[in-house]
């Protein structure tokens, strides 16, 4: 599940790395805080995502503000959030699929 | 909402321990999440705004018109709604997620 030995793998699409305490280096200190850490970068993490798709799926399913969100635009918003997470997925797939048939993709990232 | 964060928390810190230089966990996590729930709620209104002068403001008159303002108003409320619906569909699909691993 982890993709640079070390990270924690979730299947949301989002893939995170490292631990992200230790990223902040503070490997060793208090393990509440490193607990602290962890927890709220992971909120975070989900509240910027909805920042973000609550941006883009406001273009692709609003029209005209009305006095009520309808059951119409409701439904775009969850197809919108569904199709966002799938496509995230689908690049990290294909990614990975083309780093394993092409040893020399990462080559060709560095030129 | 108070804008001066940086120098309470410098306060804090020499307070905290009593002179042992000893940090409190609780009261850095309080000042935090405080600071991250602020952060969050300019990040919401900054998006709002944009998409909401998008929506209700044509060519820029003079001032903003009974109309314009109640646009914005519908607008606010609108954008409210799809931050709290996308929110909730995220959420759900995390815990279809989870619960496939």
């Amino acid at each position: 599940r982890s993709r640079c030995g070390g990270g924690k793998g979730n299947r949301d699409g989002t893939g995170e790395e490292m631990d992200s305490s230790s990223a902040a280096g503070l490997s060793g200190a208090d393990p509440q805080l490193q607990r602290f850490i962890e927890v709220e970068t992971q909120k975070q993490r989900f509240q910027q995502l909805v920042h973000q798709m609550t941006e883009l799926c406001w273009e692709k399913c609003m029209d005209k503000p009305g006095p009520k969100l309808d059951s119409r635009a409701e439904t775009c918003f969850v197809n919108c959030v569904e199709r966002f997470i799938d496509t995230s997925q689908f690049i990290l797939n294909r990614l990975e699929q083309t780093q394993k048939s092409k040893s020399a993709f990462s080559e060709s990232l560095s030129d | 909402m108070e804008s001066s964060f940086g120098s309470d928390f410098g306060s804090d810190f020499s307070s905290g321990g009593g002179g042992s230089g000893k940090l409190d966990p609780g009261l850095i996590m309080e000042q935090v999440k405080v600071q991250i729930a602020v952060a969050n709620a300019q990040e919401l209104l900054q998006r709002m705004t944009d998409k909401c002068f998008r929506k209700c403001i044509g060519k820029p008159g003079g001032s903003l018109d009974n109309s314009e303002q109640k646009c914005i108003a519908m607008c606010m409320d609108r954008y409210m709604d799809s931050w709290n619906t996308v929110s909730r569909a995220y959420n759900s699909r995390l815990q279809r997620e989870r619960a496939n691993m």
